[in-house]
């Protein structure tokens, strides 16, 4: 749909950035641009809806908690405020390594975005807006503002576009097609042809999301129970875990059976996905059940996880069965599950179609590369999940902030943060379905723990001014603390005494047949640091707040020292080729011995580096030596 | 992918023949340090205590094995051609010993060399000039393309196939405790150390075979890669066979299944050759000939030596001209077969013919192949031929393909790279370490089998997961 304007005018008041929707990505890249003190404007099609959950009702989980860590440790928003409003939280894969713990929280989703929204509103330098951007303007590739629906329109030196799934999007299930976004609320239908003059490369993605069922139709006892953990660690580095104890909501597991699947089966030509209704891409790890039935026919049962969607809700979202079947075909589906018999269904569940861009055409700032001052963070950027987009979301926000004080972007690598795997994932690889972060995708997984992403990301945080000086300060102090008592530990004797063989047998440990140190004891896999005080005569006391922080990343540190060190290693090589940077204005047909497929690459993505460069399909070790020799000839 | 700037290579630095010497030069920080492991010196001084730009008389050990005597020039940098300390060792010729001191060499911690490898250092360390730039990238490139296209076009297809075989299982259990621990609501990998270990040792097996394998020097066919080209009835069977005589041994015989030559691996006087056999020669008996010589021909660009027979008791024909043509400035034997019957070919015939096809004003005339006169019938010449192929392997003329060896060298390394991380694995299980650990040497595993099919990671991970395994939501 083409925009054209009945009446247009100016708003006289001057902004610095406009952040378009108010999602998960555009509170974060908000709140960072107007905490750097930039004055901002986020405009959003309903201010009831921002930081709005339309699909799951959880923050966190397998690598997405590290992801809300990182966040929080650059001095983002969300892991505060959802340690204000979770209702039930785990560690997940406390049983494996130190890597993979990840922290999930089911959230009240009310709460979440009324307390974001109130973070948003009492903000200084920040603006709300209910607004539909219809026109990015522009100037010599040069951002210059936005116009409104009205025809009104607002100067800006930054815009950061996040608009989630609302664009031209469409919801569906069997038969029935609405021109909505998410939850019912009004879709963007203007900016992508705007965008498309802009000359961005627009794909079209799709997703979906379960139904919610009414929990006074749920028969519980049909369900198995699932608790939250008994002791709950916060996302926030500066929430006081004591705060968080709160009592907890259960969520319950039933299973799908045969007959759920003879149903699905039966219908299958009446859903819109297999009747071709459909044509976006859907992602690959959230499988709608019908996918499920039918990929893995093999499989008899599927787990349901039924989840409440807040405290003061009886809505239950039922995790598992996403689907975009029609309605009748829904509630015979949902009531064959045991427990579900006499479901009343609340919302139905549905696939959401929407326009992103093809990511590749952002630098690794987030900022596109042919046109200035435009940014783009979240779904919009061919991303799923909420922890992905604030991920996105703070950084776009931050380089936009600094290309307005002038400063180099702020860019985290692969060997930083999930969230330089996530962005160099999305600028870098071309991919056809909504990008997911997982912890397989991370090289150095082991250097990129949620337990240290304060000492990964909080310096960086301070540099860019999100973070204060007083949480930088206890940084330094816990480091310092974390240096010295891992150099103590490492030289800190203990003899083969009977004090000392106790403690072992007890902890069911093998006896020392000679003398140790309480270093080679921690390596050991059935042992830790804590179990090993009693016999750790010389153990410093830890100033309070930081004893429990300190003790854990002793551990951890000198209990994988060898994988680490290894992983360490690893991360200089790969550093080596991050820092060869790639200038702007190189022209690849004049490097006479690349191939010509490489050429082609090259020119499409315009790697920011060599190392960015190397991780191009199509690019061939050869080719980066070539690519090397050139900039090593030409630009030294 | 391996990009370690700073480790140290090591490669032969000279022909891969019979000649007096070989060289293996080695660079980078530690190759001093490696030497020195390795190198016994008059008075066991170290070389690491010898002055720069200097030569040592010593042996090359492996632990107390003495491998050869030799010399060795130390070179520290920055005034070597890398820019780097380097270090040569230079040893007897024999091809075995060459090899055996660079198997030493990686033994102790240098890498093979990448294709190009000591150019690019020397390159990036600020030995050339710019003008240079340029040529050191075609020499990258085009040394690439060959190793990547004849380091898989020398695997043996099945060796290919059990590569392909161990990756596979590698990166189903690997997807499969990725999955669980993507999503340890829906799947559980508690307890899955046992059931990995059963396949982690079935796969140290697996690699252990391979590695004899490469001991042996199955996996690769080393040697003078020889074509025999030649019309159906010139006699180019009945010749190998006289060749192959009692006393010559097949090495080994490896029909393709999958291509369509016949190789056969034998050795004269001490010289491997492998010969190729076009088979669509063979089977094209009643089909125009034409394709048969199209297909040789291809065959023989890459050759290092070309046996041409011909049949010298009828007319030469448009064919054996253009097989003629093709061959000349490269290194081939002529075999006018069927020397026992009325020749109708002689040797002058071809020479003349050979000269009318030469430029007019080439001066180069002495430059001929050699052209014997044999009879596979009689086994009559065939000491001349193993004569001529003598010297033209001790005149250097004919040579190994330096690249099939050094990339047998870095399959081999490749191999047992993934066998220790494949050990590691097992340590792991054994320890009871966490089960993200298996993932990171299995991973490792993958990836180092990866570098001799070709293969590398990209999304192999991400999409076994989604295709083997159900993820929840």
């Amino acid at each position: 749909m083409k925009y054209s304007a009945n009446s247009v005018w100016e708003n006289k008041d001057q902004y610095d950035v406009a952040v378009i929707g108010a999602g998960h990505a555009g509170c974060e890249a908000a709140l960072a641009c107007a905490r750097l003190g930039f004055r901002t404007i986020v405009f959003t099609v309903s201010v009831d809806s921002i930081a709005l959950m339309p699909c799951n009702p959880n923050i966190g989980g397998s690598s997405k908690g590290h992801l809300v860590k990182e966040v929080d440790a650059l001095g983002g928003e969300m892991g505060k405020v959802i340690d204000q409003t979770f209702i039930q939280s785990k560690m997940l894969n406390k049983s494996k390594g130190p890597a993979v713990h990840s922290l999930r929280a089911q959230a009240d989703k009310n709460e979440y975005s009324k307390t974001m929204r109130q973070v948003l509103e009492n903000q200084e330098n920040l603006e709300i807006k209910q607004a539909e951007i219809v026109n990015i303007l522009t100037e010599n590739d040069e951002v210059t503002g936005v116009q409104l629906y009205s025809g009104m329109i607002y100067r800006c030196k930054a815009v950061i576009l996040c608009t989630g799934t609302y664009l031209k999007s469409r919801c569906v299930y069997g038969d029935v097609s609405m021109s909505t976004g998410p939850n019912g609320l009004q879709s963007a239908n203007y900016l992508t042809d705007c965008l498309k003059e802009l000359g961005i490369k627009m794909y079209r993605f799709k997703t979906g999301t379960p139904a919610r069922i009414d929990k006074n139709s749920i028969d519980f006892s049909k369900m198995e129970e699932q608790f939250g953990d008994e002791r709950i660690v916060p996302f926030s580095f500066t929430t006081n875990p004591n705060d968080v104890q709160i009592d907890q909501a259960s969520c319950w597991l039933t299973y799908t059976n045969e007959e759920t699947h003879r149903i699905i089966r039966e219908n299958l030509d009446r859903s819109p996905l297999y009747s071709g209704m459909i044509e976006g891409t859907g992602p690959r790890y959230c499988p709608s059940i019908e996918d499920k039935v039918v990929k893995f026919a093999d499989k008899n049962r599927h787990q349901v996880f039924i989840e409440p969607e807040g405290l003061g809700t009886n809505e239950m979202y039922v995790g598992g069965m996403s689907s975009s079947l029609p309605e009748d075909v829904q509630y015979a589906m949902y009531r064959s599950v045991p427990g579900l018999e006499n479901a009343k269904i609340v919302r139905n569940a549905y696939a959401i179609e929407y326009d992103c861009i093809d990511g590749r055409q952002l630098k690794p700032s987030l900022e596109f590369k042919n046109i200035h001052g435009l940014f783009s963070a979240g779904q919009f950027n061919g991303s799923s999940g909420y922890e992905e987009a604030a991920a996105q979301g703070i950084v776009a926000g931050i380089n936009a902030a600094r290309m307005l004080q002038g400063k180099e972007p702020m860019i985290l690598d692969r060997s930083e943060a999930y969230i330089g795997v996530l962005i160099d994932d999305i600028v870098t690889k071309e991919s056809h379905e909504p990008y997911r972060m997982m912890t397989s995708r991370a090289e150095y997984r082991l250097l990129l723990r949620q337990d240290n992403a304060d000492q990964r990301l909080t310096k960086k945080g301070y540099e860019v001014g999100l973070i204060n000086e007083e949480r930088y300060q206890r940084l330094l102090k816990k480091e310092e603390l974390i240096k010295n008592e891992i150099e103590r530990v490492e030289h800190a004797n203990v003899g083969a005494n009977e004090k000392v063989q106790t403690l072992l047998k007890e902890c069911g440990s093998t006896p020392l047949s000679s003398g140790s140190t309480i270093a080679e004891l921690i390596r050991r896999p059935e042992l830790t640091y804590d179990m090993l005080k009693p016999i750790d005569d010389a153990r410093p006391d830890f100033p309070k707040n930081l004893a429990e922080e300190v003790a854990e990343q002793v551990n951890i540190c000198i209990k994988y020292a060898g994988y680490i060190t290894r992983q360490m290693r690893q991360v200089e090589q790969f550093k080596k080729l991050e820092r060869k940077k790639i200038p702007d204005d190189i022209d690849y047909d004049k490097v006479n011995s690349l191939r010509i497929e490489a050429i082609q690459k090259l020119k499409e993505h315009r790697p920011a580096s060599i190392g960015q460069a190397s991780r191009i399909s199509g690019v061939s070790p050869a080719d980066i030596s070539v690519l090397l020799i050139y900039l090593g000839g030409v630009y030294k | 992918m391996n990009y370690n700037e700073q480790t140290t290579i090591a490669a032969i630095s000279t022909a891969m023949s019979n000649s007096g010497i070989g060289i293996v030069r080695m660079t980078g920080e530690d190759s001093v340090e490696i030497a020195d492991r390795i190198y016994r010196g008059k008075k066991n001084k170290k070389l690491s205590e010898q002055m720069s730009h200097t030569i040592h008389y010593g042996y090359i050990c492996d632990g107390d094995e003495v491998i050869d005597e030799v010399l060795v020039m130390l070179m520290r940098g920055p005034h070597t051609y890398t820019g780097e300390d380097t270090v040569e060792i230079n040893c007897h010729g024999g091809v075995y010993v060459v090899k055996k001191v660079l198997e030493t060499v990686i033994k102790y911690g240098a890498r093979p060399a990448e294709p190009g490898e000591f150019t690019k250092r020397a390159f990036l360390n600020g030995k050339m000039d710019l003008s240079q730039a340029e040529a050191v990238g075609d020499l990258i490139t085009a040394q690439n393309e060959y190793a990547l296209k004849s380091s898989v076009s020398q695997l043996k297809g099945n060796v290919k196939e059990k590569i392909s075989n161990i990756r596979q299982k590698i990166i189903y259990h690997t997807a499969f405790i990725e999955t669980a621990l993507d999503d340890p609501e829906h799947i559980s990998v508690d307890g899955y150390g046992e059931k990995l270990k059963v396949t982690v040792d079935e796969l140290l097996g697996d690699i252990r075979h391979l590695l004899d394998t490469c001991d042996d020097g199955r996996i690769l066919k080393e040697g003078v890669n020889t074509v025999i080209l030649g019309k159906p009835n010139a006699g180019k069977s009945s010749l190998m066979n006289a060749f192959l005589g009692e006393d010559r041994a097949i090495v080994t015989d490896i029909a393709g299944t999958t291509r369509d030559v016949l190789e056969e691996h034998i050795n004269l006087q001490g010289i491997s050759l492998n010969i190729m056999d076009t088979a669509g020669i063979r089977d094209t008996e009643d089909i125009v000939e034409k394709i048969g010589v199209d297909k040789a021909i291809n065959y023989a660009k890459d050759a290092d030596l070309i046996l041409f027979v011909i049949d010298a008791s009828s007319e030469l024909d448009e064919n054996d001209i253009e097989i003629l043509k093709m061959i000349q400035g490269k290194q081939a034997i002529i075999l006018l077969n069927k020397s026992d019957l009325d020749m109708i070919v002689t040797k002058k015939v071809i020479e003349n013919k050979v000269n009318e096809l030469q430029p007019v004003n080439s001066s180069e005339t002495e430059n001929h192949n050699p052209i014997i006169e044999v009879s596979a019938k009689e086994k009559s010449g065939i000491a001349e031929f193993e004569q001529i192929l003598k010297d033209m392997f001790y005149d250097g003329k004919l040579t190994f393909n330096d690249e099939i060896y050094i990339t047998n060298v870095r399959q081999k390394t490749a191999l047992q790279e993934a066998y220790r991380s494949l050990q590691k694995v097992n340590e792991s299980i054994e320890m009871g370490m966490p089960e993200d650990f298996y993932s990171i040497d299995l991973l490792d595993a993958y990836e180092s089998l990866g570098s001799i099919t070709g293969e590398t990671i990209g999304e192999d991970l991400v999409n076994e997961i989604f295709s083997k395994f159900c993820m929840g939501k």
